[in-house]
């Protein structure tokens, strides 16, 4: 995508301007980077309830008496037994096993389906998802650029469910549709922040009725996020970032996410390759590095070190709010990715410690 | 928009106090503004020379890091060591406990290059 082309815009774009965002491009969208600061977002969604604008993720729309089956064929987590009403994580693959994504799968009914792709390959999921779809059988609808989406996330996000549908909040991966006095919204208790929460999508909101969701949130108590956040929050979990941690060069067996991957489904695309890696065993893995303290933020494409030799750099790096310390994800070579592993971070010219850790690097004190 | 009147600026928004042939520098309450938390500051050793212009320190949000150039030539006096472990404090006080070093000055006709608060302002303006 061109940066000579206008960036597209979330229906809540003249909302957040007067909220005092300062925005960022981000996948060919202009998105707020943070209202207040990237910190105080932060510990908003820690430790109260924060509301992001992630009207930038692709939403498709698949139905059918085949869409089940195909999808089953294309991603790796079993959706063939995915039940109404249910959420789950998985991966689209390319034939050698490479991660062309990482999307949410929601089952609204027994033929019908919500995936939500990241913004950066909507247009190449897209692409890669018609290129295989049957004669007949599947409806692909792509709703990506005229969709509101939402996600409320932090602690004192079950009062503010409770507030918009007068029922409880249910469990984690849930998904339902709701009449609400903002339209008929897609209800589901998924988020990549590491604390419950849930996600509203609509197709049909009008940019009015946005605003009135947003600022009805608001009301409620969530404080506005942006992206800078959304980025810190989910790297304290060691989530990964399809585009810096994903790509189509890392599988889900080195993205050390093997559990989203359904080896006993008969068959998907990208298994033959993943199964051989199973067999040889993998050769590097994606893995949390946590620096010593008072260090720089690390930040992509600084580089690893081990003896004085580069062994790797990191895809994605900041500085953790809540641990305030310096965290990273980087794809190791197998023989330094076991955890307590001391490396080195280069950050400009000095070397700064670091360990190998397990994740997330963020733990709930319950 | 905080631009003490008994302090010097640069274009690159760093703020200079003259005292004798010693200038403490920081950044501007604009800049610290515009640059968000700080969480990280990395400053120049005690002894370093250093030539106006040069950049010499840097400073980073958790989204960038920016460069920090010297207003002025001489020899770094003390960098302020609080900073390492509260870089925080060049957001909530840029102009006091928020500095971030102090240069011994080698050639001091320099300072009539550096912006009076007007000028500062009217660069701000613009």
């Amino acid at each position: 995508m061109s940066d000579s082309v206008s960036p597209l815009q979330s229906p809540l774009k003249n909302l957040h301007q007067s909220l005092g965002a300062r925005f960022v491009q981000f996948a060919g969208w202009q998105l707020p980077v943070f209202f207040k600061s990237i910190l105080s977002e932060h510990h908003a969604v820690r430790n109260n309830v924060g509301l992001f604008d992630i009207s930038h993720m692709g939403q498709f729309f698949i139905s059918g008496s085949l869409a089940r089956s195909w999808l089953d064929t294309l991603l790796t987590n079993d959706i063939q037994s995915l039940p109404p009403g249910r959420a789950l994580y998985t991966f689209l693959l390319n034939e050698s096993g490479g991660i062309l994504d990482d999307i949410i799968v929601y089952c609204l009914d027994a033929a019908s389906f919500l995936l939500v792709v990241n913004a950066s390959t909507t247009s190449s999921d897209k692409e890669w998802m018609l290129d295989r779809i049957p004669d007949s059988g599947v409806h692909f609808e792509d709703a990506s650029n005229r969709s509101l989406a939402l996600a409320v996330q932090g602690p004192a996000s079950p009062s503010i469910w409770e507030k918009l549908t007068q029922s409880p909040m249910p469990p984690r991966n849930s998904v339902l549709r709701s009449k609400t006095a903002f339209g008929s919204l897609i209800l589901a208790t998924t988020g990549y922040t590491g604390e419950i929460g849930f996600e509203i999508f609509s197709s049909e909101s009008t940019p009015s009725l946005a605003e009135q969701l947003f600022n009805y949130l608001l009301s409620l108590g969530a404080q506005p996020c942006g992206l800078g956040a959304r980025d810190t929050l989910r790297l304290e979990m060691a989530f990964p970032l399809n585009g810096t941690d994903l790509s189509p060069d890392i599988t889900p067996l080195e993205a050390n996410l093997p559990q989203f991957v359904k080896f006993q489904k008969p068959g998907f695309i990208g298994k033959n390759s993943l199964l051989i890696q199973k067999q040889n065993g993998i050769s590097r893995l994606l893995s949390p590095l946590l620096l010593e303290p008072n260090s720089p933020p690390p930040r992509h494409a600084s580089k690893i070190l081990v003896e004085q030799k580069v062994i790797s750099g990191v895809t994605s790096g900041t500085i953790s709010p809540s641990l305030n310390r310096g965290i990273a994800l980087a794809t190791l070579p197998i023989q330094y990715a076991s955890p307590n592993t001391q490396l080195l971070v280069q950050i400009r010219d000095k070397l700064y410690s670091a360990q190998v850790v397990k994740k997330p690097f963020y733990k709930k004190i319950s | 928009m905080n631009i003490p009147q008994e302090l010097l600026y640069t274009e690159t928004h760093e703020w200079v106090r003259i005292e004798d042939n010693i200038a403490t520098i920081g950044i501007t309450d604009h800049a610290q503004n515009q640059l968000s938390e700080l969480v990280f500051a990395e400053l120049p050793p005690p002894g370093k020379k250093i030539l106006k212009g040069q950049s010499v320190a840097v400073v980073e949000s958790v989204k960038a890091a920016s460069d920090i150039y010297a207003p002025l030539s001489g020899q770094i006096l003390e960098s302020n060591s609080s900073l390492q472990t509260n870089p925080a404090l060049i957001n909530s006080d840029p102009y006091g406990e928020g500095w971030l070093f102090k240069i011994l000055l080698t050639n001091p006709e320099e300072i009539n290059s550096l912006l009076k608060p007007q000028n500062y302002l009217d660069l701000l303006k613009n």
